[in-house]
């Protein structure tokens, strides 16, 4: 094992779906606190990659430690210790912002009391204390996504998986969203984060950007500007992407 | 923790599915709805049918046939003709639903060995009730002929065949259909519903948040299914209280054999219903293969509205696939036969076979969707 402050490490990384090499030789460690953007096209290789982190998908080859744990031995230790968010689903829409909090706050092993106290803490920082008892339906896409980031990270999750968790909310949500994510950064929770907003990567301590299941680049943001003398990342990327 | 993070999930089951209020108007008004349109409106029962007389011999004898027709309850004669033509003719109309012909020597060839000749005509575009009628006037004839002939001058008929109808003397349609209402109800619960549920979490992802939540899949499919058993169950008796209370159906079996059985029954659909979300990408698709692979063949092929017997060889072979047969077949034992464990021991042993069969390919269907 490598040091321990790397909580997600890669060696190695295959995965194979019949002859189609989903994620050809991925090497990568994330460390504790740190937030890591995952770039990548469509279809690039991003969705297998980190169903594989979250031990939904087994790799062909090659050594995937999460937590500390092999996800191909111990996939149930790695499930207890992350929190995941996907960009299709936020909440249940017919259950309130509490018994959504309840449901999640129970499958991840909190206790009743834990449960009542960490979602009194978490609705007034986010401010919605006022909507505990309605249905989800009724708020904002905005206000979904964020709550339902607070509820991937309510159990305190080593790391937390968040899969393009910004798509479709304004500029202003978005802002107030990665707030968040500092915050939980800032608490000790590792965010591997996927995107499509490239300005976002910026926020990122450091970004990984995939070309057809190979890792292309990795480093901060600013070192991987400079390397390929660009201003944005948007430009790092249309280079990395189309080198044409 | 198991029990805690399983009850949370099958109480959020139960929220979806009280907080829906059209699927719940479904759940519940339907199979009521379902029964009293059976029972009332669509009855196979005979009841003043429908018949005309062409009488040629006009005598004592045929007065007498017609009768105990009209006085058996049965028939109504509608009216009398004095032609041939013009008998086949209200026929062809639908006027009349059966002819009764009465040849011209009618009364006094009834002493002569080679007997007396009545016919019966019955409009068999509706097959089945023209076998009843035919069937039912055959024997009130049968009677008045054994009754009106002294003992020494009766023909010589070797044997009179009575045909009677057993476990369901008077013919009522409600009887038949209660087993076969039941089997289609919690069919259409049991897979239709749970196979939409899941799918749905699939539709919207929240099935891959749950996946990689620390909830085991068998957590998942137990708390997504464990609602709609006590749902069907719900939904069988009440069913059942309807067709003994208000349709005075017999129920003459054990009400504890009914239950496993229903249970058997349910658990199977159920183990349906995860099959289809299996192999189902979205809820339409499972909507679709619900309503087309299994309602349809409910209530075609499994004996509860046509007649296995009456279908041709290939559909029956491949009626015996269809699992409500067998629960149909089991149901009427119990309920009209007051059959016990030993009569229907092989249902119960083909739907288990069905149950496992099932939960086999799911089981291999998921494992393969997760890789």
């Amino acid at each position: 094992m490598e040091a321990s402050t790397h909580v997600i490490n890669v060696r190695d990384l295959v995965k194979k779906f019949g002859d189609f090499t989903a994620n050809d030789q991925l090497n990568f460690h994330v460390e504790k606190g740190e937030i890591f953007g995952f770039l990548g096209a469509n279809g690039a290789g991003k969705t297998t990659a980190i169903k594989i982190l979250c031990g939904l998908s087994l790799p062909t080859s090659g050594l995937v430690e999460v937590a500390g744990y092999n996800v191909k031995t111990h996939p149930e230790k790695v499930k207890k210790s992350i929190g995941y968010m996907s960009q299709k689903f936020s909440l249940y829409d017919d259950l309130t912002v509490f018994e959504n909090i309840r449901l999640f706050g129970t499958i991840y092993g909190l206790s009743t009391p834990e449960i009542k106290k960490r979602s009194d803490e978490m609705l007034s920082r986010l401010g919605i204390t006022k909507q505990r008892n309605r249905l989800l339906s009724t708020l904002s896409l905005g206000w979904k996504q964020k709550l339902a980031f607070s509820v991937a990270v309510l159990h305190r999750p080593k790391i937390v998986f968040l899969d393009e968790p910004t798509s479709g909310v304004d500029p202003i949500t978005r802002r107030q969203f990665w707030e968040l994510i500092y915050q939980s950064a800032n608490e000790g929770i590792t965010v591997f984060v996927t995107t499509h907003y490239l300005d976002e990567a910026e926020y990122c301590n450091r970004v990984t950007i995939m070309v057809d299941g190979k890792i292309t680049a990795l480093d901060t943001p600013s070192a991987l500007k400079a390397q390929l003398e660009c201003d944005t990342m948007n430009d790092v990327f249309l280079k990395l992407t189309r080198p044409n | 923790m198991i029990v805690k993070q399983l009850w949370s999930f099958i109480r959020k089951e139960a929220m979806h599915i009280f907080r829906d209020k059209r699927t719940l108007v479904v759940l519940f008004v339907m199979p009521l709805a379902q029964i009293l349109i059976f029972g009332y409106v669509i009855s196979t029962e005979i009841k003043d049918a429908r018949i005309g007389v062409l009488d040629n011999a006009r005598d004592y004898s045929s007065r007498q046939v017609i009768d105990r027709l009209v006085s058996s309850g049965y028939f109504m004669v509608q009216d009398y003709y004095s032609g041939r033509e013009q008998m086949e003719n209200a026929l062809r109309r639908g006027d009349i639903q059966m002819a009764v012909v009465f040849a011209p020597d009618f009364g006094s060839s009834m002493e002569r060995p080679d007997g007396a000749q009545v016919q019966f005509i019955a409009d068999a575009s509706d097959a089945n009730t023209a076998r009843i009628l035919v069937n039912y006037a055959e024997g009130i004839v049968a009677g008045y002929e054994i009754e009106s002939t002294d003992v020494t001058n009766r023909r010589k008929k070797p044997l009179v065949v009575e045909a009677r109808m057993f476990y369901n003397p008077s013919l009522r349609g409600v009887f038949m259909s209660v087993p076969g209402i039941m089997a289609m109800i919690l069919i259409l619960v049991s897979a239709m519903m749970t196979s939409i549920s899941i799918t749905r979490e699939k539709e919207y992802g929240s099935m891959e948040v749950l996946l990689i939540s620390p909830l085991q899949p068998w957590q998942i499919i137990l708390g997504k299914v464990a609602p709609y058993v006590i749902l069907s169950l719900v939904n069988a008796f009440s069913i059942l209280a309807i067709g003994v209370f208000v349709f005075h159906v017999p129920m003459s079996g054990s009400y504890l054999l009914l239950t496993f059985v229903s249970l058997l029954y349910i658990l199977l659909a159920l183990s349906l219903g995860i099959f289809i979300s299996t192999v189902a990408p979205n809820q339409m698709v499972a909507m679709f293969i619900s309503l087309f692979a299994l309602m349809l063949p409910t209530i075609l092929l499994s004996g509860f509205i046509y007649p296995i017997e009456n279908m041709p060889v290939w559909l029956q072979w491949f009626s015996h696939l269809m699992p409500p047969r067998y629960y149909i077949s089991a149901l009427k034992d119990i309920m009209f036969k007051g059959a016990g464990l030993f009569v229907v021991w092989k249902e119960v042993l083909i739907m288990t076979g069905f149950l496992v069969a099932f939960l086999f390919l799911s089981i291999r269907n998921f494992k393969v969707r997760l890789e």
